[in-house]
């Protein structure tokens, strides 16, 4: 049979090679998206907590499938077993292919041995937002939160991760920092690995 | 100098959204800022009925002794027109830059209802730095 041109075509589309998908997204297609996601939510609740609940859960859907996606991609199968080693892929890797660069910085908690933060100077979601007063603390970096999560609780460390805005002095806007609270046994695990 | 003198912002119906001025001269309080701005959505609308021109789009320029107003018409009806000293260069460019600071900060924001009066932080702050650059460059000139 005469070949079917320069595409090899695949009996099974199970079959096909993941490629490496679309590297840009239009910015404006996604913020209209994520405002939509916040004002339907906003709908079915009723109060703060539970909306950034549920913008942590639909966060929660996209960080395990990304977890998939970039250790067949980028890792080659092989996922991280350390601390460290899980909070740069999820500073720099992960960061890199959802929002186009690396974080901004990753600091470790100063009180408390299990705490980690991933600061940015404006999240990419939050580009376009502007929180009313009224609405205090609410913070939608939520979903970022949630994708966070999504990635540590399906590589093995069970986390509480929550957004938060740190004032700045000299500043008007304030910065963003995702908390990461690690689960007791992750640092048990951790301190027996030495 | 050249000055703007303040900024409205019109919804569809008429309605104002937005009013900023900008110190010099021309400052309302609220109850004249609604009244300009009814008044205007109303001649706007005259002026597209009156013109000789088929398919005119309404008034984009009036030139008044003390003071130009500068119009900008969105497809949708949202009108952006500013009242500046006679004379003022590039209002309509201005317009234009202040209609995709309204598209950006204001209409992606999921707390914004569609033609409710605009209280959005980012969008203020954006404004006030476009205006300031170009004050700091029509002065330098």
């Amino acid at each position: 049979m005469i070949g079917t041109g320069k595409i090899k075509q695949y009996a099974n589309v199970l079959d096909k090679p993941l490629g490496k998908g679309k590297q840009e997204v239009s910015l404006s297609a996604f913020a209209f998206l994520f405002s939509e996601l916040v004002q339907y939510n906003q709908t079915q609740v009723d109060n703060i907590s539970e909306l950034e609940t549920r913008l942590e859960d639909a966060g929660y859907a996209v960080g395990a499938r990304v977890l998939e996606l970039l250790c067949h991609r980028d890792k080659g199968n092989r996922r991280e077993t350390r601390l460290l080693g899980i909070l740069s892929f999820v500073h720099s890797t992960v960061w890199k292919v959802l929002f186009g660069k690396v974080a901004d910085s990753l600091e470790k908690g100063t009180e408390h041995e299990d705490e980690y933060m991933i600061s940015e100077k404006e999240l990419l979601v939050n580009r376009f937002i502007s929180i009313p007063k009224d609405m205090g603390t609410f913070h939608c970096g939520a979903f970022v939160a949630g994708i966070v999560k999504g990635v540590l609780e399906n590589v093995g460390f069970p986390a509480v991760v929550t957004a938060h805005f740190v004032p700045v002095e000299g500043q008007q806007r304030p910065r963003t920092t995702i908390l990461i609270k690690f689960a007791e046994e992750v640092l048990r695990r951790e301190a027996r690995l030495g | 100098m050249a000055a703007i003198y303040s900024l409205y912002i019109i919804n569809k119906s008429g309605g104002l959204i937005f009013y900023k001025d900008y110190g010099s001269k021309g400052r309302m309080d609220t109850n004249d800022s609604l009244r300009v701005a009814s008044l205007w959505h109303s001649m706007h609308a005259i002026s597209q009925q009156l013109s000789p021109i088929n398919g005119c789009s309404g008034i984009e320029l009036l030139e008044a002794d003390t003071f130009d107003l500068h119009c900008f018409q969105s497809l949708t009806g949202t009108k952006f027109f500013v009242v500046c000293e006679t004379g003022t260069q590039h209002m309509e460019a201005l317009l234009k830059v202040i209609y995709e600071l309204y598209t950006d900060y204001v209409l992606k924001n999921p707390f914004y209802e569609m033609e409710m009066p605009i209280r959005c932080e980012l969008f203020d702050i954006n404004l006030t730095q476009v205006v300031q650059k170009d004050r700091v460059a029509l002065l330098g000139r």
